[in-house]
């Protein structure tokens, strides 16, 4: 039972590092960006090629990943994104899933479609038992290092947000672009910078994920629909929400699968209606934002 | 007025197009015996057809281009694991190419699109990967150099059965040839008087299987029956070992997919002393199945040849043979005929292409995840000899 709980949280957190790069482009910057999972997916072919080939050790990847990602979002905000910021929704979506599509067919023509498999150092491959009386908790070392990564992010993300000059900068920029740029905020690069935080956080998810998740060429479609809930549900005017939702959909997913293997993966689609029954604009709203 | 002309016109031409469906295939002008072969080469199934033409090259270049004075020319055609694709080239190939036999399929929804045209144009399809067992049912012009789940599933059941398993749970992925799995170890398993308790169902589409492992640990059987494609595959091998179900006295026991010849070494070491039953093994021990690795590495040096590729090898067999004994003039249906009871020695081993199944009767080998050298391999241990396409045994 502890144990369900502690998977659940686990895989709860890696969906929050997944998703909270596009919590950030949409919640922060009003930007349709469905080709998020592409970021995730090249972060995790990133981690999976330096470890095969040049026995680069895991915990350096990860940060690699997360680097290699921002550096392609990076480039690809000024040359791409940026002149689709004021185009319609549609537009957004169709340009963003083109993308996806795009990536898909590169990573299948240069890597090859095949599963890849990262081999995890062994002392991530361990195991914690611990019993309390009648209760029982195993603790997988690997998803353990998940979760410590999650919540060290989320500090750091709350606080860059919320106390630094950057963040109230980014929020300026976000409320009205021309009185932020009329005082001096230099909106495109706070932009840039955002997205390429957002998709380098993407990377480190896709490095994160690709032992727990699996990793080929169709990855950023076989979770588009995670991300997209997780973002659904929680909202996306704070970090709360996204946080909130991705635990509440891991926990679910995995107790659901546990107890009523015959449903599967359904129990993340029923959990998502009923919140969206009882609170159409996500879990959190803060008051004052336009929805 | 005009339309109506327009939509005659049409119709006249559509019907004389398919008349060239109907027309049994004769021997093209020239002398060339063509197969046509339809495989996924690009897409998340290419490794099925870079394996089965990797096996044909090799048989041909061990064997020659030329049979009873025919020459024969493989032309190759990618329908990227999409069926749709599959039967639009299956068409082309024999009304325009003018092709003697069809060949390839690598998924069973391909060779099911493809049979009706096979059954219409009286062109023997030499089906060389896709293994649902009534696959052979949706055409009598099909003939498989494959196997079958229930064949491959039955030599696993009964030896589990037979080796102190009692209670076991079965995890196949939720669709039909997980399903076949499912109910082909049920069956013989039950029959030799095991007990499955519990049947689990994995979603296709994610691949986490942590909370089905759990359960499976909190259910305390003796073994886990896995059947699942390779690379998901590899990433339960790698959750089964860090759940700590070995520790817990839970083997685990599969049907050959999960050891993939192909991409065994990649998966790594948690792999190690897993139990299989499959058709094929690279490390079979003969000199036949030597000389075929060798031969293979030649046009396919990436890799070494698994269940795909020897079936390639052995359907290739399957069309030499059939030609020989038809003195090199057989049309479609005697060619089908000198197909059926063929009996012959393949890198896997011997082999009888059953004439009421169209299937190989064949031996299904319990194999065991072990180094040899520093790679990888399924050693062979035990055989369930001579099995049928619904595992039953001759």
């Amino acid at each position: 039972m502890l144990t369900i709980l502690f998977d659940g949280i686990a895989y709860g957190m890696l969906l929050f590092v997944l998703a909270i790069g596009l919590s950030v482009t949409l919640g922060l910057m009003n930007f349709i960006n469905l080709a998020h999972g592409a970021f995730a997916m090249v972060g995790g072919y990133a981690t999976v090629l330096l470890m095969q080939h040049y026995d680069v050790p895991f915990l350096l990847c990860m940060p690699v990943a997360f680097i290699v990602a921002a550096l392609l979002g990076a480039v690809l905000e000024p040359t791409l994104y940026r002149p689709m910021y004021h185009r319609p929704a549609l537009d957004q979506v169709l340009f963003s899933i083109g993308l996806v599509f795009i990536a898909v067919a590169a990573t299948d023509f240069a890597i090859g479609s095949s599963e890849q498999i990262i081999q995890l150092p062994s002392w991530l491959n361990g195991r914690s038992e611990f019993h309390f009386g009648p209760y029982s908790l195993g603790m997988g070392h690997y998803r353990l290092l998940i979760i410590l990564v999650c919540v060290i992010l989320t500090v750091l993300l709350q606080y860059g947000l919320d106390r630094t000059r950057f963040g109230s900068q980014l929020r300026a920029a976000v409320d009205d672009q021309k009185v932020a740029d009329g005082l001096g905020i230099n909106v495109n690069v706070v932009f840039l910078s955002t997205f390429a935080v957002g998709s380098g956080l993407a990377g480190l998810g896709g490095a994160l994920g690709a032992e727990v998740l699996g990793l080929d060429p169709t990855f950023p479609f076989k979770f588009m629909i995670y991300f997209l809930i997780v973002v659904a549900l929680g909202g996306t005017s704070s970090l709360t929400g996204p946080l909130v939702a991705a635990l509440l959909l891991g926990v679910a997913d995995v107790t659901g699968k546990y107890y009523v293997p015959k449903l599967g993966s359904f129990i993340v689609y029923i959990v998502m209606i009923m919140i969206l029954l009882w609170r159409p604009h996500g879990l959190f709203v803060s008051k004052g934002t336009k929805t | 007025m005009q339309k109506r002309l327009f939509l005659k016109g049409t119709f006249a031409a559509v019907a004389v197009a398919f008349s060239g469906l109907y027309t049994p295939t004769v021997a093209a002008a020239d002398d060339t015996f063509k197969v046509g072969l339809i495989l996924p080469m690009t897409g998340p199934f290419a490794s099925t057809g870079r394996q089965i033409d990797a096996g044909i090259k090799a048989y041909m270049g061990q064997n020659g281009d030329e049979v009873a004075g025919r020459k024969i020319e493989i032309i190759l055609k990618d329908d990227n694991g999409v069926a749709a694709n599959s039967k639009k080239l299956a068409q082309e190939l024999i009304v325009n190419d003018k092709v003697n036999v069809i060949a390839g399929f690598g998924l069973t929804p391909i060779a099911l699109a493809v049979a009706p045209v096979a059954t219409q144009s009286k062109t023997p399809m030499v089906v060389m990967a896709a293994q649902t067992q009534s696959i052979t049912d949706a055409s009598p012009y099909i003939v498989r150099s494959s196997g079958t789940i229930p064949q491959v599933t039955a030599g696993i059941a009964k030896w589990a059965a037979k080796n102190g398993f009692n209670k076991v749970v079965t995890l196949v992925p939720d669709y039909a040839p997980g399903y076949e799995s499912e109910t082909a170890f049920k069956k013989f398993f039950g029959e030799s008087g095991g007990e499955i308790i519990e049947e689990i169902r994995v979603p296709m589409r994610n691949p986490d299987f942590a909370p089905f492992l759990q359960r499976v640990r909190d259910q305390k059987p003796d073994g886990l029956f896995v059947m699942l494609p390779s690379g998901p595959g590899a990433a339960l091998l790698k959750q089964y070992g860090q759940r700590g179900l070995e520790a817990a006295g839970i083997r685990l026991i599969g049907h050959g997919a999960i050891t993939d010849d192909d991409n065994l070494n990649e998966a790594g070491d948690a792999s190690l002393g897993v139990m299989t039953s499959d058709y094929y093994s690279t490390a079979h021990p003969s000199e036949m199945n030597k000389k075929f690795v060798e031969d293979y590495k030649k046009y396919d040096p990436t890799t070494r040849p698994n269940f795909f590729g020897v079936a390639g090898y052995d359907g290739m067999h399957i069309i030499y043979a059939a030609l020989e004994k038809t003195g090199g003039k057989g049309n479609g249906d005697q060619l089908l005929e000198a197909m059926k009871g063929l009996s012959f020695e393949s890198p896997r081993g011997p082999v009888t292409l059953d004439p009421d199944t169209r299937d190989f009767i064949q031996n299904i080998y319990l194999r065991k995840v072990e180094k040899v050298d520093g790679v990888l391999y399924n050693v062979e241990f035990d055989v369930v000899e001579n099995v049928d396409a619904f595992g039953n045994t001759k």
